[in-house]
């Protein structure tokens, strides 16, 4: 059973309001560190647990509060990425669902930390009911003096806003949402200049994801150096993953990065294994922009090493024949799932989602949405397979934003370990649409190179 | 005494340049000119804000700067990169960048019509320019190009929202030039559009220059719309007196006639002064105008075909090589030809020309 940190309470009977969390020990960070600690000691705190950022980046949290310029007269601002919209990934959704307090007294430290005094949640607007439970939670702050003026009399005050999105993907990329928050059109600024210098109406701003700010909490229960603790290596602390797919315990759990994967997916504790007796596929560990993996891979690196849900066990081997941590979504595929109809899905929600902004994005994402549709129905040719390859390449990095390599990399990553089903789908046009190619040798274990 | 401006050292395709601290790697290329500079369809030196989105300008830079020597890992959009001292780029020297380029030109042919033949930017389009440098002669597209619905901007500006490549320069035109913006993007992705939310014209005095912004012929002059190909045209540098604008523009004409009106081009095909509306879209009289002399157009560029000083033109040379003397007339083709019938006047018949109106009799016989 590993260690839990932000969910440990999620299920106390009436965790959601003010009273029942302020009993069960919430609260308790925000005192200690607006009363006992200065704004750079909070910061020193969240570098020494080496907290990494949980949106998908995993940049250290730590760093990115140093970075943040510091002019003189000028506001800067803290907003809480809630825009939480990658396929498979629910856990933000959880955590502000079931212990929204948890995020506020977080914000409140981090604005501290940060100097921030108006802060803003910006959320995805599919998460209307969200809102009310937030502003609900605010509000209960306000009247225990945890938010708005002069908090607990150290003189510092601090607005939480919560801002509802209008339903776009794209509004998740940092300067997408600060876009939008300024009530403009959600399309992601030209970097540099970063937020950290130039964010929110040109002002220093640092954004970060909803578990990110809420892990600030046990940091500053429990001290930095006890957080770095926990986890292995650069993957400190405890991460939430949300669990969907072909399993039979879907729903959100705190890991404590030292698990492999197969346990993750096999153990009672979490997944509970393939749902209906059916075997391990594919997945895509964390969320659908990430490269999907075989089964073989997945389980144990090309080293042939388990495999450990961390940040650097995950990413082993590259894009080679690795992964990433993402955002934590993780999407378990079975035998049944045909993997062709599955990239068609992500580079559909990838066409669909792109700002258009820049050439290779808006056009290329369509064009790949094209061409995988033909292959799924039997009409795709042997050579749309390097097609679609060369065109994934032509839009990895050079876009403005992280979108264009999130629409490339499923499909890089399904033709890089699938080619075979993909060359069968264009050799069979017609038993394709009747049967999936199965499971076919994804699951044997691979020879491992000696050196 | 003021200081001259510190001036940094960057090298652009192994040619070293000294730019003032601040510069793009666009601008600074553009310094050392000619191939090296990059091609640019969203970025705009006049408009604040412009560039990014095209991604044709990308470059490598191999040498982040003195301070800082490591390579920068992604290519960079050069329009909104600023040098360092000592920074190294690399543009047509660089294989990934020949290569992300090319990508981005099929990129954004990908859903353009290609319909050069009917369309009144072509001569002076920088898509076309850009994919003779660039492009493929075939396309691996395979499906159908995407199409939109029609929107009307009123009598002055023809939009044709197929052929445009999102650039967003008149979208900033607009919100720097004029005082109310009124048209701008609407939805995103593959079908995100020009266009006005509430349908009406572009009635401002200065958005008649989104036209000359434009790289592509999405936004042409409707008062020129089909009138005459830009290359049969003869641009002439004039200026009026105008209360609104600088006044000073080139005249497009044939014979006398003044068939266009648009701002002045620098070699980059940016404008060099703003115009207003008067002048570019009421003024088609040559009495209007004080005419200067021809604008002075690249010799490369297909406007310059036919016209200006020191062209030689194809002479008979007969004559010259056979002493003085005229060809002799072997035998006129009219007199023994029964399909030429050169008294049939073509622009004289009504409606079109039928095998019917050859097949009567001949008046003389």
């Amino acid at each position: 059973m590993g260690r839990k940190l932000l969910l440990e309470k999620a299920h106390v009977e009436g965790i959601r309001h003010f009273d029942v969390y302020r009993r069960e020990g919430g609260y308790k960070a925000a005192e200690k560190a607006l009363t006992t600690m200065a704004p750079d000691a909070v910061t020193e705190e969240v570098k020494k647990s080496g907290l990494r950022g949980r949106g998908g980046a995993g940049f250290p949290a730590g760093m990115k509060w140093s970075f943040l310029a510091k002019p003189e007269g000028i506001p800067r601002y803290l907003v809480c990425n809630a825009d939480e919209s990658e396929p498979g990934t629910f856990k933000d959704r959880y955590l502000m669902e079931f212990i929204p307090h948890l995020l506020i007294e977080g914000l409140v430290i981090s604005s501290f930390a940060l100097g921030s005094n108006r802060t803003y949640i910006y959320i995805r607007g599919e998460y209307a009911w969200i809102v009310d439970i937030l502003e609900e939670a605010i509000e209960e702050a306000r009247a225990n003096n945890f938010v708005g003026n002069n908090i607990l009399g150290t003189g510092f005050n601090c607005e939480i806003y919560v801002q509802r999105g209008a339903g776009a993907y794209i509004c998740g990329e940092e300067t997408a949402l600060l876009e939008s928050l300024e009530g403009k059109r959600g399309n992601p600024r030209i970097k540099p200049p970063f937020p950290a210098v130039k964010g929110l109406w040109d002002s220093p701003t640092v954004v970060n994801n909803v578990e990110t700010l809420a892990a600030v909490v046990p940091i500053i229960n429990i001290g930095g150096e006890e957080y770095a603790k926990i986890g292995v290596g650069k993957s400190t602390g405890t991460k939430l993953i949300s669990a969907c797919g072909n399993i039979n315990k879907p729903g959100v759990y705190e890991i404590d990065m030292t698990i492999s994967v197969e346990e993750f997916i096999y153990s009672d504790e979490y997944c509970g294994g393939i749902a209906n007796g059916k075997r391990l596929k594919a997945c895509i560990p964390g969320g659908s922009s990430v490269p999907i993996l075989p089964a073989n891979l997945l389980l144990k690196t090309a080293k042939g090493e388990p495999r450990i849900m961390n940040y650097e066990s995950l990413s082993d081997g590259g894009f080679a024949t690795g992964t990433m941590m993402g955002s934590g979504g993780f999407i378990v595929l079975d035998e049944d799932q045909c993997i062709v109809k599955n990239t068609l899905t992500l580079a559909r929600f990838y066409r669909h989602e792109s700002c258009g902004q820049c050439s290779p994005c808006r056009e290329g994402t369509g064009w790949m949405e094209k061409i995988l549709k033909n292959i799924e129905y039997g009409k795709g040719k042997k050579s749309d397979i390097d097609l679609l390859w060369d065109i994934q390449r032509k839009i990895e990095g050079n876009t403005i934003c992280p979108l264009g390599d999130a629409a490339a990399w499923p499909v890089a990553a399904a033709i890089r370990h699938f080619r075979d089903e993909f060359e069968w789908h264009v050799d069979h046009p017609v038993e394709c649409l009747q049967r999936n190619y199965g499971l076919a040798g994804y699951a044997e274990p691979l020879a491992v190179a000696t050196a | 005494m003021s200081e001259a401006p510190k001036l940094v050292s960057v090298v652009i395709d192994n040619i070293t340049v000294q730019v003032p601290p601040g510069t793009s790697i666009l601008q600074a290329a553009r310094t050392i000119g000619g191939e090296v500079a990059p091609p640019a369809m969203c970025y705009y030196t006049k408009l604040k804000g412009s560039g990014g989105k095209c991604r044709t300008c990308l470059v490598e830079v191999s040498k982040g700067s003195n301070a800082d020597p490591r390579p920068m890992p992604k290519l960079v959009a050069s329009c909104r990169t600023n040098v360092m001292d000592g920074m190294e780029v690399k543009n047509i020297t660089s294989a990934r960048v020949t290569d992300a380029r090319n990508g981005v030109v099929e990129f954004l042919l990908l859903n353009h019509p290609l319909d050069c033949p009917i369309c009144d930017q072509a001569g002076e389009c920088h898509l076309q320019d850009l994919s003779y440098e660039h492009g493929k002669e075939g396309t691996r597209y395979e499906f159908h190009r995407r199409t939109f619905d029609k929107h009307d901007l009123g009598p002055y500006i023809q939009l044709h929202m197929t052929r445009c490549i999102l650039c967003y320069r008149c979208v900033f035109v607009a919100d720097q030039i004029t005082n109310k913006r009124v048209h701008g993007v609407l939805s995103r992705g593959d079908h995100s559009e020009i266009a006005t939310y509430i349908e009406k014209s572009l009635d401002n005095d200065f958005i008649g220059n989104v036209i000359d912004v434009c790289p592509v012929g999405a936004l042409t002059d409707r008062t020129f719309r089909f009138k005459n190909r830009v290359w049969f045209t003869k641009p002439v540098d004039a200026h009026r007196d105008c209360p609104k604008c600088s006044g000073k523009v080139t005249l497009w004409e044939r014979g006398k006639e003044v068939l266009r009106v648009t701002a002045r081009k620098d070699q980059w095909g940016e404008v060099e002064e703003w115009i207003c509306n008067d002048c570019r879209f009421e003024k088609k009289h040559i009495d209007d105008w004080v005419i200067e002399g021809p604008t002075k157009i690249n010799r490369h560029s297909v406007i310059s075909q036919g016209h200006y000083v020191g062209v030689v033109k194809p002479k008979e040379t007969f004559s010259a090589v056979h002493d003085g003397s005229k060809p002799k007339l072997l035998m006129n083709i009219h007199s023994v030809s029964e399909v030429n019938r050169p008294e049939i006047d073509l622009s004289a018949i009504p409606g079109p020309a039928t095998s019917d109106v050859f097949n009567e009799t001949p008046k003389k016989s």
